[in-house]
């Protein structure tokens, strides 16, 4: 669900969060509008109210663990965590986290990928939310909401995601879990960031 | 330990920083010898063995008065973070910060503790180290009202980046940064979960320097000073809140 069709229909706090994020095209590959959130990060504003829209959602669904996944996840998840009381878990490629770990795979265009997680990070009877800076084909996410929910005993409450592929609108679930998500991929004539004109074949026109 | 005047700026304690060498030891004002052995907590390797919780500190003034007063949020943070003995391989004591994330007190007090330091010292920028100085970047950026830039392994960012290559074990590495995320004249903070060598860190205050940007100090939750990683900063200061021994067995 879009926070726009959520209560925060016309928040201009909504459409200046959008605009911070620059699209790079043709990353990592041609054809992909790669949407790159590190401008967002150099807006204090934006990302103060990024983290605030989340934090107001959030603060009083009793939730107990704040799940990010690496890397861009950490950059959101924490401030959420910290702002509402709960711990913060980072979620990680393999080998990266010490102690013992359980692992869940997911798909990539070509190969699969697993996702890590501490086994003593979470109980059964958390509730997370997990955290990402963008959901396309929802397969890191999935993958995050099996290894909270079915293989620790975690009651995954939600996704929240900073940008999120319209496929998404409505009532759309992920693994039966319902996503949040605040603004829409941007394309490349919307943006005001200025981008290296070795790495655009498309006149930016915004 | 009696530091030279010229090491002043650079000390192991934050009650030894930038006010003049102690006097002789009837009338020296810093804590007796014994608080510099490691205090060791458990002689199992698995928590943590550490000199005393401080703050290594190079900036404040009048900090003899502050030796007394070590605060009382940091022995929270040093027992939160866990010691997991040979990883990534055999030999390595690794400090794990992932138990003090679930601590919400202790990750609360250390950001705090960070954002006591820095607010209102005019910093525009807080740059993190991936992927641990990510977690702790933001909330301090955020608190301080700076601008977050994450400095990644290579090929992370899209569009133009600049690089620098730093000395691992083996080989190198390289650490890069968006063009254009920071200007020349603005004053940076650079922060990650620990400093060991120091090879990170001081790539990327030569990444930030070399776009004519002021790095205002370090800062790190802890410090494994025998790896002198202090020593490789140049004239930068470094700020970590916990310091902790390399080797898993008791000094004493």
């Amino acid at each position: 669900m879009f926070a726009a069709e959520n209560g925060l229909k016309g928040d201009p706090r909504l459409e200046a969060i959008s605009q911070a994020i620059r699209v790079v095209p043709h990353f990592p590959k041609k054809g992909i509008m790669f949407q790159d959130i590190t401008t967002l990060l150099l807006d204090h504003k934006a990302f103060q109210d990024t983290v605030d829209i989340f934090v107001d959602r959030y603060r009083n669904m009793d939730i107990s663990v704040v799940a990010g996944i690496e890397a861009r996840g950490f950059m959101f998840g924490p401030s959420i965590a910290l702002a509402i009381g709960a711990k913060f878990v980072p979620l990680r490629k393999p080998k990266k986290l010490p102690g013992k770990v359980i692992c869940e795979e997911y798909e990539l265009e070509y190969g699969t990928d697993c996702l890590e997680m501490q086994v003593d990070a979470v109980q059964p009877g958390d509730r997370a939310l997990i955290v990402d800076d963008l959901v396309a084909t929802g397969g890191t996410l999935s993958a995050a909401i099996r290894l909270l929910g079915k293989r620790m005993g975690a009651q995954v409450v939600e996704c929240g995601c900073v940008v999120g592929l319209p496929e998404v609108k409505g009532q759309c679930r992920l693994n039966g879990k319902p996503v949040y998500i605040l603004v829409e991929p941007r394309e490349i004539d919307n943006c005001r960031h200025d981008i290296s004109s070795e790495f655009l074949n498309v006149q930016c026109s915004g | 330990m009696i530091h030279a005047p010229s090491l002043l700026r650079r000390p192991f304690f934050f009650f030894s920083s930038s006010s003049p060498p102690p006097a002789p030891a009837a009338s020296c004002i810093l804590p007796p010898p014994p608080l510099l052995r490691p205090h060791v907590i458990s002689s199992l390797a698995r928590t943590p063995i550490s000199l005393r919780c401080s703050a290594a500190d190079s900036r404040s003034p009048s900090n003899r008065e502050m030796a007394a007063q070590q605060d009382p949020r940091l022995a929270g943070i040093a027992s939160a973070i866990r010691v997991i003995p040979d990883f990534p391989k055999a030999g390595i004591m690794f400090q794990d910060i992932t138990t003090l994330l679930l601590d919400v007190k202790a990750f609360r007090d250390t950001i705090d503790l960070f954002v006591d330091r820095y607010k209102d010292k005019g910093i525009s920028v807080v740059a993190g180290i991936e992927a641990r100085g990510f977690i702790f970047g933001p909330p301090i950026a955020l608190a301080i009202g700076a601008k977050f830039v994450p400095l990644r392994k290579p090929k992370k960012l899209p569009g133009e980046v600049i690089s620098e290559e730093y000395s691992l074990e083996y080989g190198t590495d390289k650490i890069e940064m968006h063009v254009g995320a920071v200007e020349a004249g603005e004053r940076a903070l650079i922060v990650d979960d620990l400093i060991a060598t120091g090879g990170t860190l001081n790539a990327a205050i030569r990444l930030l320097e070399r776009v004519g940007v002021e790095v205002y100090e370090c800062a790190c939750l802890m410090e494994l000073p025998e790896l002198k990683g202090r020593d490789r900063l140049g004239d930068k200061p470094l700020f970590v809140l916990v310091q902790s021994s390399v080797d898993a067995h008791d000094h004493h």
